[in-house]
């Protein structure tokens, strides 16, 4: 490991956030609070069967409707092609079908849009949709991804046999099914990771307005990288150059991860304004948003892995259905790919990994990344496989972990399923043993054993997570290798104005994680200016010049970096132009705390504010020197990086309910060096209410005709305060040496780390009934029911 | 129908339907946008608002119904440029992450604190059974409101 000089000053400090005040005040802009001059407003006609034929659409009556501006089919957009899928399933085929703008024909999923409505107010908007008249052709429907990819199972695609959208596989089968054959033990088990609604706060929304004499148009989007959606849509559906189309995000709330992408709205609502002439916007509904928006997960895995008496594993295999939906979402085979198949190591040393993943349509809403992405799939099955072989041997599962962990001296680590990538930087013991001692481990069992006495059904559970964060060295994950289409660097610039306040333009796109602060402690650090003297422009594809977004827990670790980078070359100028001004070689004059000055004489120098000052006015710079203090930063990692730790949930199980509570939850996380730990707590927090949510409560449920029975907040289990114990959060901190920063990302550890932990605590607490395995969500129905089949 | 409203100590008159919700008048008809809509079926809390010193959700009260009241929105809340001491006590906790959800809650939390001033752990969060957020786990909620509570006292 290399050492990492540590940048001084704000960096590090729990500094409160400079987005606050507009949010807290109402002043921030959203995209359901824009309004254009002469703004229309639109409403989306959505199936109401999950597939059927579309023999006709008759919008006589709502064009007539008072307020309606005009009524558009799919046969309206027909010129435009479907939507791209970018992230298909690196090395094997991908056999793709994506949504159009409208659908023209036939739908394969409830909730797809097949009509337009554009009107004076979105009242009247919504009122022309009940006049628009449809013929339909309901079709047979299949909603289970095994089922559908069965023998004999309707076909829902004619390119896509079996309904496959991929068969994807790593490791070494043959070696694995060997180690298989030579353990001492083989656990086999059955998981449903279910699926999730992943419910951003503000739902989707775009709005556009199109200049004829130009061509151009200017999309406004609730959107996670807009960069990206002008790529997409530019290149991908209008066949436009990237010059013809600005992208923008306002303050965006919520997004984790139904926000990355090119969705068929954002299509239509840029083509309307084009068709009217005038400028439209559309926003979603709840139930919109649950049925028409991303859902996330949804994995059924069989998984057999070997180990030794001594509870050394030996071999993983799984093979996992992944259920992407009726047609694909702009990342979704990538998904339970790369980054799920390729973290299946988790934190240990396994040595014969293999891992099959059949990506399967059905007649559900599309699947694509939600907080995680992967990485909670792979988490969930590691870290029950682990509690399954401790259970198998009885064996302690905090010793068996210990046991198979990575050791510190062992990295960079190669898992070997990892298509060249290195596990970085880790100590994954430190993390467990700092948990392990808030917790009270030994002291807990103890307890156990004396509640149990009692009947009570007390739990804990562990989970030792690895992630992968920080996406990614482009020449790794794009087409060559991972098979995204696309690269994965990030842009900065930075400038310091005449007055020697920074502004510093980024590519990464906030929901909620506070770039504009984080990025401004780091200026300051660097150029030791006050924070308020920092501005950070985003969300702008006039802003950066290229920028690929925030997800991936990226920001940090690819998208500071870049800023870090620049802030050194323009260090680097300051340092020259104070030489000059100081009449000193260059290699004499070093550049801290906002000042340059002669080694040894500090009370001698120039501020940054008067470098910055000499430097725009340019009146007496060093022979061929430009003006101005400015650097662009193109920064492409050479690795990902790989924050881990320990979470421990304790449980107790209601004998006469099932009910599960909380009682205790513990993290301690290591996410590399901290910019702002106040914003890491509140990253890691929202995340483990997440991932516990999955554990206990959230699951979309489709019903046979594949009917969301879970569309609103009414049916859907988004956790209230009072569903949460108080969490208790830690940190160990292993700096990555992939980047000068340290950082490794920290925006998803909670929901990765967390589910697993939690359904290891319950089955923890029933395993005197023998139940040894519980798929989630843990309601207290599902849990009743389990502990009277077990006899409990 | 015409309404006349006070909303936020100022004077205000609109033509609505019977059926405009009130969040949509102030959204769209007084182009107060900092109350926010995010689901359609009363369980988010995000378009909390004070009508007549009560906290509401304004996306299941009629605009007619607020005919002659007096309502106060986020908008109204910081006064003279000063943050409220629940905007404050926000901020300093880091309860609020995207932000969607933070006009609701600080209405909801000011109105919490006006029926009870000093309420346990248990009861903030009973009490704010009707705000959902997403991105805090609730955890610096809670803080920001113990906080904004201690600073009433």
């Amino acid at each position: 490991m290399t050492t990492v000089e540590q940048p001084a000053g704000l960096v590090g400090e729990p500094v409160r956030r400079v987005e606050d005040a507009r949010l807290l005040t109402g002043q921030a802009k959203y995209l359901a609070d824009l309004t254009l001059p002469g703004m229309a407003h639109v409403a989306i006609l959505r199936s109401p069967y999950a597939h059927a034929r579309i023999r006709s659409i008759d919008t006589t009556k709502a064009a007539a409707h008072p307020g309606v501006v005009a009524v558009f089919t799919g046969k309206d957009f027909e010129h435009l092609p479907a939507l791209p899928c970018a992230w298909q399933a690196g090395g094997v085929e991908n056999f793709v079908n994506t949504p159009r703008a409208l659908e023209i024909d036939r739908v394969t999923f409830t909730g797809a849009g097949i009509a337009a409505v554009v009107a004076e107010s979105s009242y009247a908007a919504e009122d022309a949709l009940e006049l628009i008249e449809v013929d339909w052709e309901p079709l047979d429907v299949i909603v289970d991804a095994e089922q559908a990819a069965a023998e004999g199972a309707l076909q829902l695609h004619e390119n896509a046999p079996g309904n496959i959208v991929m068969d994807w596989s790593c490791g070494d089968a043959e070696a694995t099914d060997q180690a298989l054959s030579e353990a001492h033990v083989v656990v086999k088990e059955r998981l449903v990771n279910q699926r999730l609604i992943p419910t951003p706060m503000e739902g989707r929304g775009a709005a556009a307005e199109y200049e004829p004499s130009t061509g151009r148009y200017t999309v406004w989007m609730s959107s996670q990288d807009p960069h990206i959606m002008r790529l997409l849509m530019t290149a991908f559906v209008f066949g436009i150059d990237e010059t013809k189309m600005r992208c923008i995000a306002l303050h965006v709330g919520g997004g984790f991860g139904t926000k990355i992408f090119l969705y068929p709205e954002y299509v239509l609502v840029a083509a309307l304004a084009e068709k009217v002439g005038r400028p439209v916007k559309w926003v979603e509904t709840r139930r919109e948003n649950y049925v028409a928006t991303t859902h996330g997960r949804d994995h059924v895995t069989y998984l057999e892995v070997g180990a030794k008496r001594d509870g050394t594993i030996t071999a993983f295999k799984a093979k996992t259905y992944a259920n992407l939906g009726g047609v694909l979402s702009t990342i979704a085979p990538g998904i339970p790919t790369t980054l799920y198949g390729r973290m299946l190591s988790g934190a240990y040393r396994i040595p014969n990994i293999h891992c099959q993943v059949l990506g399967v349509y059905t007649n559900t809403g599309m699947v694509d990344a939600y907080r995680g992405a992967g990485r909670p799939e792979a988490t969930y099955a590691v870290e029950r496989a682990v509690d399954l072989v401790a259970r198998e041997l009885e064996l302690d599962p905090v010793e068996v972990r210990r046991k198979n962990f990575v050791p510190p001296d062992a990295f960079p680590y190669d898992p070997g399923i990892l298509n060249g990538l290195e596990y970085d930087t880790g100590d994954y013991g430190k993390a467990l043993d700092r948990a392990l001692e808030i917790v009270g481990y030994e002291d807990f069992r103890r307890e156990q054993a004396e509640t149990r006495r009692q009947g009570r059904h007390r739990g804990i559970g562990f989970s030792t997570y690895v992630e992968i964060c920080g996406a990614a060295p482009s020449a790794w994950i794009g087409t060559v290798g991972e098979g995204w289409g696309a690269s994965m660097w990030e842009s900065a610039n930075v400038r310091v104005h005449l007055t020697g306040k920074a502004v510093v333009t980024i590519g990464t796109q906030p929901q909620g994680q506070g770039h504009e602060t984080t990025t401004a402690q780091i200026v300051a650090s660097e150029l030791g200016i006050p924070i308020e003297d920092v501005t950070v422009e985003l969300g702008d594809t006039q802003g950066a010049p290229f920028g690929y977004g925030t997800y991936a827990s990226r920001s940090a670790a690819v998208g500071a970096v870049a800023v870090y980078n620049s802030l050194q070359r323009i260090k680097q100028k300051a340092r020259r132009i104070a030489a000059h001004m100081l009449e000193a070689d260059v290699e004499d004059v070093e550049f801290e705390g906002g000042r340059a000055f002669v080694k040894g004489s500090p009370e001698t120098g120039k501020t940054i504010q008067e470098i910055a000052g000499a430097a725009a006015l340019a009146y007496d710079l060093p022979e061929g020197e430009e003006p101005f203090l400015d650097d662009t930063t193109y920064y492409d990692p050479p690795n990902c990086t790989f924050p881990f730790g320990t979470h421990v949930a304790v449980v107790e199980v209601d004998q006469e309910t099932g009910q599960v509570t909380l009682e205790r939850y513990v993290a301690v996380d290591d996410v590399g060096r901290v910019i702002n730990p106040m914003i890491v707590d509140g990253q890691v927090h929202g995340g483990i209410a997440q991932g516990v949510a999955q554990a206990l409560w959230e699951g979309a449920v489709y019903d046979d005709e594949g009917q969301l029975t879970t569309s609103s907040l009414l049916d859907y289990a988004v956790p209230k305060a009072e569903f949460l114990p108080p969490l208790e959060v830690e940190r160990t901190e292993t700096p990555t040496d992939v980047n000068p920063l340290g950082v490794k990302g920290a925006g998803e550890t909670g929901t990765i780390a967390s589910t697993p932990a939690v359904v290891n605590a319950v089955v923890d607490a029933l395993a005197p009934l023998g139940i040894r395995h519980l798929d989630m969500p843990l309601t207290p129905e599902r849990v009743w029911r389990a502990m009277r089949e077990a006899g409990g | 129908m015409h309404v006349s409203i006070t909303v936020n100590g100022v004077a205000r008159e609109a033509e609505v339907e019977p059926r405009t919700l009130l969040v949509d008048l102030i959204r769209d008809g007084f182009g107060l946008t900092g109350t926010k809509i995010a689901c359609d079926t009363s369980q988010c809390g995000s378009c909390t608002v004070h009508l007549d010193g009560q906290a509401v959700k304004s996306c299941t009260v009629l605009a007619v119904q607020a005919d002659g009241a007096d309502v106060t929105t986020i908008e109204g809340l910081a006064a003279d440029g000063d943050l409220h001491a629940v905007q404050e006590a926000f901020h300093e906790q880091h309860g609020l992450q995207c932000g969607f959800c933070t006009p609701g809650m600080v209405m909801a939390t000011v109105a919490l604190l006006e029926r009870s001033p000093d309420p346990s752990d248990e009861e903030i969060r009973h009490e704010l059974e009707g705000n959902l957020c997403r991105c805090t786990g609730y955890e610096n909620v809670v803080r920001a409101v113990r906080q904004a509570a201690g600073a009433g006292r």
